[in-house]
C-alpha cells in the first residue's frame, strides 16, 4: 500500500522542473523522452525516467488515472492521520506536562518558598520563647529546612544546567546551611543569655528575607513561566491537521463526483468509508480540542491564578509573623525612617507592610474563588487576620508602654495571643490551597482526558480510511480487467 | 582706612569689657571676646565691599565659616555644664510622684549595661545602667518605691533625644555620651561614667590598639556612631590608609557577629560597649587604651531642671556609697574592663 503512493507522488512533485513532463495528457510527447535520456545521462536517469515514463503512459489511460487518484487519496488520508497524530500528541504531552510536570514543579517551588519563610518564622518564635521554646516549634523549623532541602534537589533534577533557575538553586543550596548556622549561633548565644544572639537572629532573618526569599520567589516565577509555556503549547488548535483533513474530505468528494459522472453509480463503498472515517477524525480533533481547551482554561483561571494569589498571601502572613516576633527580639536595635521623618522599629514597620499585603492577597483570592468551598477558608483567614491585627495593636501598646512580659505573652502566649490568629490564617490558607490544587487537577485532568486516544485513534482511523479509498478505487479498477 | 578705625575702636571696647568681666570667670569673658571678634570679622568685609558688586557672596561665606567655628561649647568641658545638685522638689518631680511611675528609656541589648536575660522567667532587665535607674527611682519615691515604680522603655539609639523632647520618657539612661550638640537639645546630669573609643579584636590578633597595627585590617563600626566618624577622619593619619572601613552596621552588636564570623578583623566602639561585647565572647579583648574621652550622663528634658539637680544629688551619694557605683562596677564591668582602666573610678563632677 505504501509503495505505489510514493512512486506516484514523486512525478507530480518532481515533474515541475522537468519541462516535458508537464502536459501529461498528450501521449505523443512522452515518446521522445526515453530516447533523449540515454543520450545525456544514461546511467543516472534510469530510475526516475522509468517512473516518469510509466506515469505518462498510465496517465493516458483511465485505469492509470484511477490508480493515480487512488494513490493520492490514500496519501491524503494517511497524511491527515499522521499530522493529526503528531499535532495532537505534542499538545497532549504539553497538557500532560501542565498536569504532571510543570504544575507540580511550580507547586514545589512554592513549597520551597513557603518552607523557607516558615522556617524563619519558627526560628524567630523559638528564639523569642528562649528556654521555653516548645518542641513543636523546634520540630517544625527542622521539618521546614528538610522540606526546602529535599525540594531543592527535585527542582535541581528538573532544571537544565545553565538556566537562571539552576543558578538560583545553586545559590539557595549555598545560603541554606549559612542561614542555619546563623540561627544555631543565635540559639546558642541566647541560651547563655548573651544579647548578641539577637544580632545573630537579625543576621539570619536578613539572609532569609533579603537574599533567600527573593531567590525562592524568582524560582517560583521561573517555574510559573514554564507552566505558562506548557499551557501555551497545549492550547492552540491543530490548524494544519484540520486543514489537511478538509483537503482530504474535499478530495474524496471530488473522486466520488467524478466516479458518479463517469459511471452513474451513486455509492462507492470504499470511498464512502474513507470519507466517513476522515470526517470522524476531523470532528474528533475539533471537538476534543475545544473541550481540552476549555478544561485547561478553567484550570488556569480557577486553579493556577488562585494558587498564585494564595501562595503569595501565605508568604505575606509568614513574613508578618516573623516580623512580629523579631520586633520583640530586636527591641529597637534597627529602625526605619518613614517619609515624614517618623522613626519606627524596622520590624514593626515590616509587619505593617506584610499584613497589608496579606489583606490585599485575601481580597484577591476571594474574588478569584469560584465556589463556596474555595471562598470559605479565605473568609476564615480574613476574619482571623482581623483578630490578629487588633491583638497586635494591644501587643504594640504593651511593648510601647514597656510591659515586655505582657507583649511577649501577647505574641507567643497560650490564650489570646496573636500566635492563635497566625495559626488560624496559615491553616485556612493551607485548606484553600489544597482545594484550589484539587480544582486545578480536576480541570486540567478533564482537559487532558478530552485528548485521550486522539493520537492513536487518528492514526488507526486514517489507515482504515486510506484502505477504504484504495479499495474503493480498486473496485472501479477491477472493471477494466 | 575707615575699616581700620573701626577695628581699633572695637579693640578698645573689647579691652574695657575684659576688665569689667574679670569677676565673672574666664569662660564667660572669653566667650564675649569671641563674639565680638566674630562681629568684627563680619563687619570687615562688609565695609570694604560697599559698592563692590559680587563681593557680597564672599562676605556671606566668611560669615558662615566663622559662626560655625565660634566656640560656644567645648567638647572637652561640656560634661561640666550640669546644674549644682539639690534635694529640692519641683514641678517635674511632683508630676513623677503623682504618676507613681518613673518612665526611663533604656537599652535592652547592651550586655552588662541594660539587657534582658532571656533565661530569667520574668525576663527582667539588668545591668550597670539599670542599677543606676533603680537608685534614682528609690530616692525619688522614697518609701513609696515598689518594683512597679519604674517603667523601662526600650528605645533605639536615634530615638533617645526625640523621646525626651516629646516627654515620652522622664529620662534616658542608655550609655549616652554628653556632647555639645546633644547638650543643646536635652539636659544632662553630671557624668556618671568615663570611657572612650576603643578597639576590640580577637585575643590572638596582631592588633594592639588604634594605631599602625590596623594596617590592611577590616574594621567594623555602627551607623552614625562616633567610632565611624573617627575612623573616616583618622584614616591615613592616626591609622594607616590601608585600613578597610566596613559599611557601618545598624547596631554595634552586629559588629561582634561580623568579628565572630571572620568578616571583620576589629571593632571600634566606645569602651563601655566594647567591654559589653568582650563579655559575650571570651576570645576577644579590648586592645590598647581609649583614644578619646567621653562621659556618660543621664539625659532629661531641658525644662526639668529640678529633676536634673535631684539626679545630680543622687549621683553624689551613689558615687560614694558602698552598695552604689563601686558595687555595680564590680558586678558588671570589672571582669572585662579590669581595675586599671580609666573607667574604673567614677568621674569627679564639676557643676555650672
Amino acid at each position: 500500500m505504501t509503495q505505489p503512493p510514493k512512486s506516484s507522488t514523486a512525478p507530480p512533485g518532481s515533474g515541475v522542473p522537468t519541462m516535458p513532463a508537464l502536459p501529461p495528457q498528450s501521449g505523443r510527447s512522452g515518446a521522445p523522452a526515453p530516447r533523449r535520456a540515454p543520450d545525456t545521462a544514461p546511467a543516472r536517469r534510469t530510475a526516475l525516467a522509468e517512473g516518469v515514463d510509466q506515469l505518462r503512459a498510465a496517465a493516458t489511460t483511465e485505469p492509470g488515472r484511477l490508480r493515480a487518484i487512488g494513490a493520492l487519496l490514500a496519501l491524503l488520508v494517511v497524511a491527515f492521520g499522521a499530522v493529526t497524530a503528531w499535532q495532537t500528541d505534542s499538545r497532549a504531552s504539553a497538557a500532560d506536562d501542565v498536569l504532571h510536570h510543570s504544575q507540580p514543579l511550580s507547586s514545589d517551588a512554592a513549597d520551597i518558598y513557603r518552607s523557607l519563610a516558615d522556617a524563619n518564622t519558627m526560628a524567630a518564635t523559638g528564639y523569642l520563647a528562649g528556654l521555653q521554646e516548645t518542641q513543636d516549634t523546634r520540630k517544625q523549623y527542622e521539618d521546614d529546612i528538610k522540606t526546602a532541602a529535599a525540594k531543592l534537589v527535585t527542582a535541581a533534577a528538573n532544571t537544565d544546567p545553565g538556566t537562571s533557575s539552576a543558578a538560583i538553586i545553586t545559590d539557595l543550596n549555598e545560603l541554606l546551611p549559612q542561614y542555619k548556622g546563623l540561627v544555631e549561633s543565635a540559639r546558642a548565644n541566647n541560651r547563655q543569655g548573651f544579647p548578641v544572639g539577637g544580632a545573630y537572629l537579625r543576621a539570619a532573618n536578613d539572609t532569609m528575607q533579603n537574599q533567600m526569599l527573593p531567590k525562592a520567589q524568582d524560582l517560583y516565577k521561573n517555574e510559573n513561566a514554564r507552566l505558562s509555556t506548557d499551557y501555551g503549547n497545549a492550547k492552540p488548535y491543530p490548524w494544519f491537521a484540520i486543514a489537511l483533513g478538509l483537503v482530504a474530505l474535499g478530495g474524496l468528494a471530488w473522486a466520488q463526483r467524478r466516479n458518479y459522472q463517469r459511471t452513474n453509480r451513486v455509492l462507492n463503498h470504499g470511498l464512502v468509508a474513507a470519507s466517513a472515517t476522515t470526517a470522524v477524525v476531523l470532528l474528533w480533533v475539533v471537538v476534543g480540542h475545544t473541550v481540552a481547551r476549555a478544561g485547561l482554561d478553567d484550570s488556569y483561571d480557577h486553579g493556577v491564578k488562585s494558587l498564585n494569589v494564595l501562595h503569595d498571601a501565605r508568604i505575606a502572613s509568614l513574613k508578618a509573623r516573623s516580623d512580629e516576633n523579631l520586633t520583640l527580639v530586636s527591641r529597637g536595635a534597627e529602625t526605619h525612617e518613614l517619609a515624614d521623618g517618623t522613626v519606627m522599629d524596622a520590624y514593626d514597620w515590616g509587619y505593617d507592610q506584610q499584613i497589608a499585603a496579606l489583606g490585599k492577597g485575601l481580597k484577591l483570592a476571594d474574588s478569584l474563588a469560584d465556589d463556596s468551598a474555595g471562598r470559605k477558608p479565605v473568609a476564615v483567614a480574613n476574619s482571623s487576620m482581623t483578630v490578629w491585627i487588633s491583638r497586635h495593636k494591644q501587643v504594640s501598646e504593651h511593648n510601647n508602654a514597656g510591659d515586655y512580659q505582657a507583649a511577649r505573652d501577647g505574641v507567643i502566649g497560650k490564650d489570646g495571643a496573636t500566635a492563635e490568629c497566625f495559626q488560624a490564617v496559615d491553616a485556612s490558607l493551607d485548606t484553600a490551597l489544597k482545594h484550589e490544587t484539587k480544582e486545578f487537577q480536576r480541570s486540567a485532568g478533564d482537559g487532558l482526558d478530552a485528548m485521550t486516544g486522539l493520537t492513536v485513534g487518528a492514526a488507526v482511523l486514517a489507515v482504515l480510511g486510506a484502505a477504504g479509498a484504495v479499495l474503493g478505487i480498486g473496485r472501479r479498477l477491477s472493471e477494466y480487467r | 582706612m575707615r575699616a581700620r578705625d573701626d577695628f581699633l575702636r572695637r579693640l578698645r571696647a573689647v579691652r574695657r569689657l575684659r576688665i569689667s568681666l574679670k569677676g565673672w570667670g574666664g569662660v564667660g569673658a572669653m566667650a564675649a571676646v569671641c563674639v565680638l571678634a566674630v562681629a568684627f570679622v563680619l563687619l570687615l568685609p562688609l565695609t570694604q565691599s560697599r559698592g563692590e558688586a559680587g563681593a557680597d557672596l564672599g562676605g556671606q561665606r566668611t560669615t558662615q565659616g566663622v559662626q560655625a567655628r565660634a566656640p560656644k561649647c567645648d567638647e572637652s568641658t561640656v560634661q561640666n555644664q550640669s546644674p549644682a545638685p539639690s534635694d529640692a522638689g519641683g514641678t517635674t518631680i511632683d508630676a513623677i510622684k503623682a504618676r507613681g511611675v518613673l518612665k526611663v528609656g533604656v537599652d535592652q541589648n547592651s550586655y552588662r549595661w541594660g539587657y534582658r536575660d532571656p533565661n530569667s522567667a520574668k525576663g527582667d532587665l539588668a545591668g550597670f545602667d539599670i542599677d543606676l535607674v533603680t537608685a534614682i527611682a528609690k530616692n525619688i519615691f522614697g518609701s513609696a518605691y515598689t518594683d512597679k515604680s519604674i517603667q523601662f522603655l526600650a528605645i533605639p539609639t536615634n530615638e533617645r533625644i526625640p523621646a525626651i523632647q516629646k516627654n515620652r520618657v522622664d529620662m534616658v539612661v542608655r550609655t549616652m555620651t554628653i556632647t555639645c550638640k546633644r547638650a543643646g537639645q536635652v539636659a544632662f546630669s553630671a557624668p556618671y561614667f568615663v570611657t572612650g573609643q576603643q578597639v576590640l579584636a580577637p585575643k590572638v590578633s596582631s592588633i594592639t590598639g588604634y594605631n599602625d597595627t590596623l594596617a590592611n585590617k577590616r574594621v567594623c563600626s555602627a551607623k552614625t556612631s562616633t567610632a565611624n566618624d573617627s575612623l573616616n577622619a583618622d584614616k591615613g593619619k592616626k591609622i594607616p590608609a590601608s585600613v578597610t572601613i566596613m559599611d557601618p552596621v545598624p547596631n554595634q552588636l552586629d559588629c561582634l557577629v561580623k568579628l565572630q564570623l571572620g568578616e571583620a578583623d576589629a571593632v571600634v566602639t566606645d569602651g563601655a560597649l566594647a567591654a559589653s561585647q568582650a563579655a559575650q565572647d571570651p576570645t576577644v579583648e579590648l586592645k590598647g587604651s581609649p583614644f578619646t574621652t567621653e562621659y556618660y550622663g543621664v539625659a532629661m528634658n531641658l525644662k526639668a531642671t529640678d529633676l536634673v539637680r535631684r539626679v545630680n544629688r543622687i549621683l553624689e551619694t551613689y558615687r560614694t556609697s558602698p552598695d552604689g557605683w563601686r558595687a555595680s562596677y564590680t558586678k558588671w564591668l570589672l571582669p572585662t574592663l579590669r581595675a586599671d582602666s580609666k573607667s574604673a573610678n567614677p568621674p569627679v563632677p564639676q557643676y555650672k
